[in-house]
């Protein structure tokens, strides 16, 4: 990273920690929202833009996480902070369940695979009213002390979002990381130099389930409800549209991504009911105009403008 | 008859045949999906919402001419028929741009498609429950193996399953547009090569496989209630039975849509409140086995 960056990211935090003294509640709450999908979309983005993987249906691991941590709260008298462990471990353990059943098919059997087995989750989550409150969800989660004001739950949000990001660019950077990219690019190539594909591949769907699983745990923090419809495949789409708007080679993309949906969705819902269709007629223009997103759009201007001094640093 | 009984209860026999009418639906629209998928290689998405149009649009014509036995014989034209003009015009106006494409965009444009199409039905028809009549000559029920009763729109459905499966077989395997579309599926550019116009041939596909989903949608219309939702259920389930039998595969969709139809009638016997899980359970067996499908498919 250069120095500029570093400072643009500093400013950026800065921004994020003290805005919340100056605007009030509702945009509190809206970017804490924007915040935990940013988180969600990235770790989409870690399996589909850096893994190559057709994972469709993430929203199933958002959901199991926050319906674990929520299952934890009221079902359970134990800790709070274990709770809020515990929802992404299961989501993780799906991930890995999920993993072993789809990642043997090829790319675009393990997608459809993938959407139906996540849509079984859902129809379980929505019929099994005993356990999971069916269709209305749970209200009211309890939580603890420190968490119970806006302002402490979006800091939360905040801090968690950060490391989380930390980690996943680590994760990115790492030879791992490199590895997943390159059976991304080439799988066939990548097995002959004696790499595992399927574990490797699995290992990302792992950690991906995971953090989804953290974005879920954090939004039953911000909202204190969790509802069937955060497993619902519509979410999915919209998860994945957050990756290609804000461009999914790009680390970055899928946080500004989720930032543009998610402000335009709270924007038009107050307008109409019909949230789907501007998504859809988003998601093709995207695709027809703006196919690299928009930061990899910018990104492609950039390097356009100033490939001379890119090289000099090298 | 009662050699069957003392055999197998009644109750699981009429679960067969309900089994076995829904397995039909389920065929009609997964051909549709499979034939795309086979020659197009992309996993329509938008197929559940042709299929929900197709059932709307049977709605409205029954209505319009009057509720009649005449107003479904009419929808069972029209609607289809109008389901493939939306996708003539789906195709032509957007999917023939991105062939060239990366694959990804192809199948991210009919997640699009679903969600627009979705909200437009909600627009057009609104998100109340409709329901179709059956058609005069099918009300009733008829008896099966010595008296147990079953409704003749569900025999009717039984005989049309095997008809579009032979009529396919003949399109696909006899006529020189399916041989060209094998071709296609097998090889495009060698196709192009020889101087077919494959962009021609795809569209010509994609017709055909959304004119079985809107098809399907008008022989479902009269045994379920029409409403906003039926898409979504029903695109998993093809989805399933695609993957089960063999992408590309119409003899594959046929033996998936069989062991998806009866596992999930018969899993309602069996535990009602999750019956739902047995064609996945189902999905999930085969796969472990034979992880491209039953049959070969066509990749």
């Amino acid at each position: 990273m250069s120095r500029k960056t570093l400072l643009a990211l500093g400013a950026g935090i800065a921004v994020l920690l003290l805005f919340p003294l100056f605007l009030p509640r509702f945009y509190v709450y809206l970017v804490s929202i924007i915040l935990l999908y940013g988180l969600l979309a990235t770790s989409l983005n870690l399996v589909l833009g850096y893994g190559g993987i057709f994972q469709f249906h993430h929203a199933v691991f958002y959901g199991v996480g926050a319906y674990g941590t929520t299952l934890m709260l009221t079902k359970t008298g134990l800790p709070a902070m274990l709770a809020f462990i515990a929802g992404p471990l299961v989501s993780a353990a799906f991930g890995l369940v999920l993993g072993i059943i789809c990642i043997r098919l090829s790319k675009l059997y393990f997608g459809m695979l993938q959407i139906s087995l996540g849509s079984l989750v859902w129809a379980i989550v929505y019929r099994w009213y005993s356990f999971t409150g069916g269709d209305d969800g749970i209200h009211g989660i309890p939580m603890p002390e420190m968490l119970s004001s806006p302002k402490s739950a979006y800091y939360f949000t905040l801090i968690i979002t950060l490391v989380s990001l930390f980690i996943m660019w680590k994760v990115i950077r790492s030879p791992f990381g490199s590895v997943l990219q390159g059976i991304r690019d080439n799988p066939v190539r990548s097995e002959m130099i004696g790499i595992n594909v399927r574990r490797h591949q699995l290992l990302a769907l792992v950690l991906a389930g995971f953090f989804a699983g953290v974005a879920g745990s954090l939004f039953v923090v911000v909202d204190n409800t969790v509802f069937p419809d955060m497993l619902f495949w519509t979410l999915s789409l919209e998860i994945v549209i957050m990756c290609l708007l804000g461009g999914w080679f790009t680390f970055l993309g899928p946080m500004l991504g989720a930032a543009v949906i998610v402000a335009l969705r709270t924007f038009v819902s107050t307008y109409t009911d019909y949230w789907a269709l501007v998504l859809g007629i988003i998601m093709m223009l995207v695709i027809f105009f703006l196919p690299s997103g928009i930061l990899g759009y910018v990104e492609e201007k950039f390097k356009r403008g100033f490939i001379e001094p890119e090289i000099e640093e090298q | 008859m009662d050699a069957v009984y003392s055999i197998i209860p009644a109750g699981v026999l009429s679960q067969v045949f309900v089994g076995l009418s829904r397995t039909t639906i389920l065929f009609i629209v997964a051909s549709g999906l499979t034939l795309i998928l086979g020659v197009l290689r992309i996993p329509n998405v938008a197929h559940g919402s042709l299929y929900m149009i197709g059932a709307f649009t049977a709605f409205t014509v029954t209505k319009l001419s009057g509720g009649g036995s005449a107003g479904f014989w009419m929808a069972l034209v029209i609607a289809p028929l109008a389901v493939a003009l939306i996708s003539l015009i789906a195709e032509r106006g957007m999917f023939q741009f991105l062939y060239e494409r990366e694959h990804l965009m192809l199948l991210l444009l009919t997640f699009a498609l679903s969600l627009v199409f979705g909200d437009l039905v909600k627009l057009v028809w609104g998100g109340e429950y409709k329901s179709v009549p059956v058609p005069h000559i099918f009300q009733g029920f008829v008896p099966l193996f010595g008296g147990l009763p079953f409704p003749r729109y569900n025999l009717f459905l039984l005989f049309a399953g095997p008809v579009v499966a032979i009529l396919l077989w003949l399109l696909t395997n006899k006529t020189k547009m399916g041989k060209i579309a094998r071709a296609a599926a097998v090889d495009r550019e060698m196709v192009g090569a020889v101087g077919i116009n494959v962009s021609r041939v795809f569209a010509t596909v994609f017709v055909i496989g959304c004119y079985l989903a809107g098809l399907g949608g008008v022989l479902v219309a009269p045994t379920v209630s029409v409403t906003l939702g039926m898409d979504h259920n029903l695109i998993i389930e093809a989805f399933l039975i695609v993957i089960m039998g063999g992408l590309g595969n119409i003899w594959g969709a046929l033996l998936g849509a069989l062991i998806f139809g009866l596992t999930q009638s018969l899993g309602i016997l069996i535990w009602p409140k999750f019956g739902i899980i047995f064609p996945y359970l189902a999905v999930v067996v085969v796969l472990l086995f034979r992880p491209t499908g039953l049959l070969k498919s066509t990749w």
